[in-house]
């Protein structure tokens, strides 16, 4: 098979090794989908070979990425947010940093933003759902941050809120959540190179629908972990109640890492369709960033700690 | 109304070929047609009590044909299922249909409505006679439920629209309830007939 190597690739579009080689044992199955783009069968549907499995991850077009939105505080229609969210006002904003932290206070996002270096950082996202996106984030390492407020030894955690105010969000003014939104990380996972704090997309400035002005990015779980429109960041040395681990706490665990070998009770998730992609495609362990995370799981029961 | 019951899939059709569908199509197809196959079913469901409440009799001559409107939009409903989302993979149906409840109780509401459209036509009615006619297709009864439930298991938290399709159709199964009690009540001094 003849390869070639793409000249330009961002280098922060993450495809490792791992990804190519389990692209390889999909063909080696013969399975139907596998053997049809083998043959050519479904041009343009599944690349066979494996160096242009990074073009595979192509960028969603920005208006998928800005129109399918899961943020039920401005209401649980896809397209919910993306109507209700136009007028929502992100300035001024502000973080509460509190908990087990040297420097507890509320700073202002200008404040929040003026030391860091924004960059771009290319993920997939996958939902909890079945459906996966590739979005160009801008943002910066959550670490920086942390980083900065000085956590104290004890901190084991990190809780973030979202915020909590139904004039502005008309989602908020029916109980189907326990608003406000909250979310968590364990202290390492939180302060992995691969954890972003994300203030726009494509280049500009994070749309409401998207989170704005703040939002978590944690490529590796379930989008419902990237915690959005975050008012509050509290350093704990308990494990945080979550949003949706409250809502169902048999469907979505604290952890909920993308993980295909371990279902969500009510459907399968060793599958996804890609926003724009007919086919359905492998889910991959870790949402494909195992060897940059896997590491942090290591000895842990996943199918209990899903 | 054979055209207006049309519509719903003409819209789908043009927005489809238009790329109106939205960021994820395929959901949307299983979404649309899904919901009208239930909406089909409560139109069929209303039918008698309109007749009865209204005494517009001639409302009976549609009930076919919604209710096989009802199993078109349920097999539409399926096809885009195993057609568009699954991709004819059989392993991945099967699995689905046997490990997941939703979709196990999808694929029975519609093979409860398939005999149903099977014996719809006048020759089955006759082969049938009336009287196992009715009680076959009291069937719908049971799909009417059991294709809300399918709705209300699939919805992932916001539960306030598969309520309003089981609020509707319980309305309407508690009407028929209430009627046959009536029936009954009425026959009281009788010893108790068959129900039909």
């Amino acid at each position: 098979m003849l390869m070639k190597r793409r000249p330009d690739i961002p280098s922060s579009e993450i495809t490792d090794e791992r990804i190519y080689v389990d692209r390889r044992k999909f063909l080696a199955t013969g399975s139907l989908l596998g053997v049809a783009a083998a043959t050519g069968a479904l041009p343009g549907c599944l690349k066979a070979s494996p160096s242009e499995g990074e073009a595979d991850d192509k960028l969603t077009p920005y208006k998928d990425v800005t129109t399918y939105n899961n943020y039920y505080e401005f209401g649980t229609g896809k397209e919910d947010p993306a109507e209700n969210a136009g007028s929502f006002r992100t300035s001024p904003w502000s973080v509460t940093v509190e908990g087990l932290v040297k420097r507890p206070a509320v700073y202002n996002l200008e404040d929040i933003l003026r030391p860091v270096t924004q960059q771009e950082r290319i993920y997939r996202l996958r939902c909890v759902e079945g459906w996966s996106m590739v979005i160009p984030w801008m943002g910066f390492p959550l670490s920086a941050f942390i980083s900065r407020v000085e956590p104290t030894s004890q901190a084991k955690f990190v809780e973030f809120t979202t915020l909590h105010d139904p004039r502005r969000m008309p989602g908020q003014r029916r109980p189907v959540l326990d608003w406000p939104y909250t979310e968590g990380l364990r202290l390492d996972e939180a302060m992995h190179p691969l954890t972003i704090l994300a203030t726009g997309l494509y280049g500009r400035a994070l749309p409401n629908q998207n989170g704005a002005p703040l939002r978590l990015v944690v490529p590796w779980k379930y989008g419902f972990k990237s915690i959005k429109g975050i008012v509050k960041i509290r350093f704990t040395d308990r494990q945080p109640a979550t949003a949706w681990n409250k809502a169902a706490p048999s469907e979505y665990g604290f952890y909920s890492n993308v993980n295909p070998e371990v279902d969500h009770p009510r459907w399968s998730q060793s599958k996804e369709r890609r926003i724009g992609e007919f086919l359905r495609r492998r889910t991959l362990m870790f949402n494909g960033y195992g060897d940059q995370v896997a590491r942090m799981y290591a000895g842990m029961d996943l199918r209990r700690n899903y | 109304m054979f055209t207006a019951a049309l519509l719903p899939l003409a819209f789908l059709v043009w927005e489809g070929f238009t790329d109106d569908l939205g960021a994820n199509p395929i959901e949307e197809v299983e979404l649309r047609t899904g919901r009208w196959a239930l909406r089909f079913i409560a139109i069929t469901l209303a039918v008698t009590p309109l007749r009865r409440l209204t005494g517009w009799n001639e409302v009976i001559k549609y009930r076919r044909m919604l209710g096989l409107f009802a199993f078109f939009y349920a097999t539409l409903h399926l096809i885009a299922f195993i057609g568009l989302d699954m991709f004819f993979d059989v392993g991945d149906i099967v699995e689905d249909i046997v490990k997941h409840p939703y979709i196990t109780i999808g694929m029975a509401t519609w093979l409860l409505l398939l005999p149903l459209a099977i014996t719809s036509t006048k020759g089955w009615v006759r082969r049938l006679g009336g009287k196992r006619w009715n009680r076959l297709h009291q069937l719908i009864y049971v799909a009417a439920i059991t294709g809300t439930i399918h709705y209300l298991w699939a919805v992932k938290k916001d539960t306030f629209l598969p309520l309003v399709y089981l609020g509707i159709i319980g309305a309407l199964l508690a009407w028929r309830l209430w009627a046959w009690l009536a029936r009954r009540r009425a026959r009281a001094p009788r010893p108790p007939a068959a129900i039909s």
